[in-house]
């Protein structure tokens, strides 16, 4: 049965573009981090973005989700220009979309029920209660039932990562948008985050934008992908994750996805 | 999101509830219309009546033919279901539900809830309360005392030159509390020598004796409100920023980098500002009582026809090296009350953005308060010394 459901929604998603980026090139001031990226992400799909650490996976996703504005290029939300409407139009195409930082970014003055709350009421008109179950439900989702009246200062590192992914799925957002979901989580909740994923992904088709380096969820979860490089400044593969490992034969998208142990065999040699 | 197979008619109609009793002791919950936030929800209440108009049910079914899309309100509402029949003992059958909601209760029930009650949610007797409270003043006092031992240590180590700090960082707070502070000390300090001036002039003016407005100025601006109001320009301006910085490095673990470093932040953060404000201070207060004296001599020579030469020689004739003394050693203390607050509240601050802001708060009136401390201290102790 859940395979069918699984089937129903991809064969619902294949062809249909959410998010799709054109000529994307991303700067600040002079000096270009990435440019002439050209992708599209598709309703339903775990969509990961991957790269070495400064690539500019994160600006990338400040450039998707409204907080810089690219230096050339455009940015669609079904077929909207995202950066050339008004910004009333902007903050309605935003309000579908969950964001989860790389920090956390979880407001320290408040309670992390509060965290979650505060999003539902801002754009719901709900009562206390209600509003109150729903963000126990987000906390329990991530596995961080019964700590709804903790604030961030009293909760473990890779706790506050749960309850900031529990604040983005806050309004069960089409498009959610993870900087790092799995950094600093230890093997069991890292899993147990690629389960909710999926499991939002299935059930509730959400589409899923994953900013990563961690190897394990990017091929237990990632359908599709793009591999920023940091020497070429663009994309340099794309396509399911898995598939890449078998058959792109770049040098330095096989050794990110092997951790290094396909490096040419006379620098391995070299080192030892 | 999720969809069935039934009629958009039924599915487009807001959430509704219906029971149906196949049986004595089966109860089936229908699901109608779609489920989503912002949508009026039917009340739980409904369901529990139903149960306890009818002892007899000990099994729950569901019917989702009728239901159309649905978000995490739907799930909220079937997990107290689940919640309440747990409770009753009543026997729950997810069968009959759309796959992805079992799922998603799985998922939100997986983990068992936390239930051990946190140390701050204990309610404790007044006395307890009295008594934390009083320990806490003692060891915030104790804390203090510390705090002023260890700058002490820290100053003898840097006049045998072994204190570890950087000079450039030294030079930066001197530029950052001294030469930027000018214009705020300069508008201030103006401002107070024409209040001076202006205030005094009404009560002299009634004996004929204006030309003592020079006097009056002068005495007041470089005894006592020179250094007062230099020393409150910078609680608030540089004080309150030591401790937001040094807070801020608190809660990015750069304190803790640095102890693990072998830098101690005692020499490497507080020593260089307590210099640098202890240095800059006197000198901010002698440029304090010179505007001031200007104010004084704007209202002096414009309002109440003082000659500018009449007026500074009245000027100089009231000033002894002792006032200016006394002025001087008294922001330098003030330098070094306010550096000191600043960064003690800036290392005591906790982990969190409000606490860097307490810590900033705290830092503005702990100077304050003890510049005011500090020149009655000074004001008795120069009148017992009969200076």
């Amino acid at each position: 049965m859940i395979g069918e459901v699984q089937k129903q929604n991809k064969d619902k998603a294949v062809f249909e573009p959410i998010i799709v980026v054109e000529d994307l090139t991303m700067a600040f001031g002079d000096n270009v981090i990435q440019r002439d990226l050209t992708f599209t992400i598709n309703r339903g799909d775990i969509f990961i973005v991957m790269g070495g650490s400064g690539c500019g996976k994160s600006t990338l996703m400040r450039n998707l989700i409204g907080l810089q504005r690219p230096a050339r290029g455009k940015v669609f939300y079904d077929k909207e220009s995202f950066w050339d409407i008004e910004e009333s139009e902007r903050e309605r195409i935003l309000r579908r979309i969950g964001v989860m930082y790389q920090g956390g970014a979880l407001w320290s003055s408040m309670t992390l029920a509060e965290n979650i709350m505060l999003i539902i009421q801002e754009y719901q008109k709900i009562d206390h209660d209600q509003a109150l179950e729903l963000a126990s439900l987000k906390l329990a989702l991530v596995g961080l039932a019964g700590f709804e009246d903790y604030y961030p200062s009293e909760i473990s590192g890779g706790m506050k990562k749960r309850a900031s992914i529990a604040r983005a799925m806050a309004l069960d957002p089409e498009i959610l948008f993870l900087d790092e979901p799995s950094g600093g989580l230890d093997p069991i909740s890292a899993r147990m985050l690629d389960d909710l994923i999926l499991q939002l992904k299935s059930s509730m088709g959400t589409t899923v934008v994953v900013i990563t380096h961690e190897l394990a969820s990017i091929f237990s979860i990632g359908n599709d992908s793009v591999f920023l490089d940091t020497e070429s400044k663009t994309i340099i593969a794309s396509g399911n994750p898995k598939k890449l490992l078998e058959e792109c034969d770049n040098d330095t998208v096989r050794r990110f996805l092997t951790r290094g142990a396909s490096e040419p065999r006379i620098q391995a040699i070299g080192r030892a | 999101m999720s969809e069935t197979g039934e009629p958009r008619e039924i599915r487009n109609f807001g959430p509704e509830l219906d029971f149906v009793k196949p049986d004595n002791d089966v109860l089936i919950v229908k699901l109608f219309g779609t489920w989503k936030i912002g949508s009026q929800v039917p009340g739980f209440n409904r369901l529990t009546k139903e149960l306890e108009k009818d002892s007899l049910i000990r099994k729950i079914r569901f019917d989702s033919s009728g239901l159309g899309r649905w978000d995490s309100i739907l799930i909220t509402f079937l997990l107290k279901i689940a919640n309440y029949c747990e409770q009753k003992q009543i026997e729950l059958t997810t069968e009959g539900l759309p796959e992805g909601v079992i799922n998603l209760c799985k998922l939100a029930s997986s983990v068992p809830e936390r239930t051990a009650i946190r140390t701050s949610q204990i309610k404790l007797s007044l006395t307890t309360r009295v008594g934390i409270h009083v320990a806490r003043i003692w060891g915030s006092i104790a804390e203090t005392i510390t705090f002023v031992g260890e700058i002490a240590i820290a100053f003898f180590r840097f006049l045998t030159g072994r204190a570890r700090f950087r000079w450039s960082d030294l030079l930066l707070i001197i530029q950052e509390s001294g030469a930027q502070a000018l214009p705020i000390v300069s508008l201030i300090s103006l401002l107070v020598g024409l209040i001076l001036a202006f205030v005094g002039s009404i009560q002299l003016k009634m004996f004929g004796a204006q030309i003592y407005i020079a006097n009056l100025v002068a005495i007041a601006m470089v005894r006592a409100m020179g250094a007062i109001m230099t020393g409150i320009i910078m609680a608030g301006r540089t004080g309150a920023s030591f401790a937001a910085r040094i807070g801020s490095m608190q809660v990015n673990e750069e304190i803790d980098a640095l102890k693990t470093a072998g830098l101690p932040p005692m020499e490497f953060l507080v020593l260089p500002r307590i210099i640098a404000l202890a240095v800059m201070m006197p000198l901010l207060t002698l440029y304090a009582n010179l505007m001031g004296i200007l104010g004084g001599m704007i209202v002096g020579v414009g309002g109440f026809d003082i000659g500018i030469r009449e007026y500074l020689n009245a000027t100089k004739g009231s000033l002894t090296l002792t006032t200016v003394g006394i002025g001087l050693f008294s922001s330098f203390i003030f330098g070094i009350l306010v550096a000191t607050a600043g960064c003690l509240r800036g290392m005591q601050c906790s982990r969190s953005a409000s606490a860097v802001g307490e810590a900033t708060t705290s830092a503005v009136v702990t100077s304050i308060v003890s510049i005011i401390i500090a020149t009655a201290i000074i004001t008795i102790g120069c009148n017992i010394l009969g200076i």
